[in-house]
């Protein structure tokens, strides 16, 4: 299949940038969509023109360093897939894709497609983490933790922190992988020591970083490709408020 | 005071002055429908509320205070909102936002220059003073009448649209704003989300249509003189 790109080309963060077009040629409907921009890549490569940077690790959907918006969705058009884990078969032939990199203040361009996302580097400092001291090795069970809590926790743990929820936010607002670290540890009996200063802590590092705030428009949970659900949103509000007397 | 510039201690301040003033627009449309009882179901109304002397004030001063907290704090988020995305996308889909959610700031500011307006209009008699409470007489009872003051103002069609317009920016603001606000505060889970997303929505349609079916209801002539 044959591909029309517009790709935003940006030299370095005070650069202008602006979209750019290439073709992508005879592209296999089974390779990735970051293998395709790999044979792109190549091929600007030999023609001596400098290749497009794009963030990239693992490449099997568990880093979450991978991401650019394809035609205004974060991570293309799959339900819950990475950009490395999305298909070209997910395209037809023809199509004309455009790619933009993730576009927050928080996210300061690098180059290109790639963004500097230490400022969620920054909420997790925080407070996204536990204070133990570490000794022997406990016995299993010893801290005892209910089923449904240990669903809980893991499934706001999914999040990879990718940073899509914030691309696709209106608001430009890390609420999402905010409240995914402020529910799975608030919901552990080793979290919850810190949990009223974590939530303060966090929610303060978020607005000082330059997110936006929340305003429920569910947008982060439609684009995160870890289905993380809104609902830790509200997890994170309720843990706000039984902070507040704190 | 801290919470005063937290970003979801703001948001709560929106949730909990959005849910009072909501519920006052609930009991303003309660208060307003005795209309359709004619002039003695209004007329009493308001000499009972107007009995009410102080309280009223109170009530006043407290809505006043509730209105600037909520006016205050969507303006500063809305700013910093816009402020996290200075560059915006050549192309942007959106799966789950609504046209409500979006135009928040928007409806939210055509909503207040409504209300002053109505202020304008019904409390202190300045736009229409020819057909207000002071310049019409009493009722048989001696009341206000503010019957005779609804009806003649209705009856003239471009009130009537100003203010089934102005119904139109309150209806997209609550169909997002009820459901948000019970997000905020934190009392939906993953099941009771989607229901009171249709809940908000519903809300906003039935407090849409009881505000509307007055001016209607009198420009259609079935409540008349």
């Amino acid at each position: 299949m044959n591909l029309t790109l517009y790709v935003w080309r940006q030299n370095g963060p005070e650069d202008k940038g602006k979209l750019e077009q290439y073709e992508a040629k005879n592209v296999s409907p089974d390779s990735s969509f970051l293998e395709m921009l790999d044979e792109v890549n190549e091929e600007l490569i030999e023609k001596g023109t400098d290749p497009i940077e794009f963030d990239n690790d693992c490449r099997e959907g568990i880093c979450g360093t991978c991401g650019c918006v394809v035609n205004g969705q974060p991570h293309g058009p799959q339900e819950q897939t990475t950009a490395c884990q999305l298909h070209m078969r997910q395209f037809s032939d023809g199509d004309t894709l455009t790619l933009e990199p993730w576009r927050a203040s928080a996210f300061p361009i690098i180059k290109d497609l790639a963004v500097d996302r230490s400022a969620m580097d920054n909420i997790i400092e925080s407070g996204g983490y536990t204070s133990a001291y570490t000794g022997e090795v406990g016995e299993a069970n010893q801290t005892l933790i209910s089923k449904p809590d240990a669903d809980y926790a893991m499934d706001a743990a999914e999040c990879i922190g990718c940073g899509a929820c914030v691309a696709a936010c209106p608001n430009g607002s890390a609420m999402l992988f905010t409240s995914a670290k402020v529910a799975q540890l608030a919901t552990l009996p080793q979290g919850k020591i810190e949990a009223a200063e974590r939530v303060n802590g966090m929610t303060e590092a978020m607005l000082n970083a330059g997110f936006g705030n929340c305003s429920n428009h569910y947008e982060c949970e439609a684009s995160c490709p870890k289905g993380v659900s809104v609902k830790f949103i509200a997890k994170l509000n309720r843990e706000y408020l039984k902070a507040l007397p704190k | 005071m801290q919470m005063l510039q937290n970003s979801v201690g703001r948001k709560l301040v929106m949730a909990v002055t959005g849910l009072f003033l909501f519920l006052f627009v609930v009991v303003h449309l309660l208060g307003n429908s005795s209309v359709f009882m004619g002039a003695d179901g209004i007329n009493s109304y308001a000499e009972h509320l107007h009995a009410l002397g102080p309280v009223v004030w109170i009530f006043r001063l407290v809505l006043l205070g509730l209105f600037a907290l909520h006016i205050f704090f969507g303006i500063q988020l809305t700013l910093e909102n816009r402020a996290a995305r200075e560059i915006e996308y050549n192309e942007k889909k959106n799966l789950r936002t609504s046209f409500g959610a979006r135009t928040m700031i928007y409806t939210g500011l055509i909503i207040l220059a409504f209300l002053l307006y109505h202020l304008l209009h019904f409390t202190m008699h300045v736009t229409n003073p020819e057909i207000s409470v002071g310049a019409l007489a009493p009722d048989a009872l001696g009341r206000a009448d503010v019957f005779t003051m609804m009806v003649l103002s209705f009856q003239k069609f471009f009130i009537s649209l100003v203010y089934v317009g102005a119904m139109v920016t309150l209806l997209l603001h609550l169909s997002h704003g009820v459901q948000s606000l019970f997000q905020t505060l934190g009392w939906l889970g993953a099941n009771s989300l989607p229901v009171m997303e249709k809940v908000g929505r519903a809300a906003a349609v039935v407090i849409f249509a009881g505000f509307i079916s007055i001016p209607v209801s009198i420009l259609l002539g079935l409540i008349n003189v």
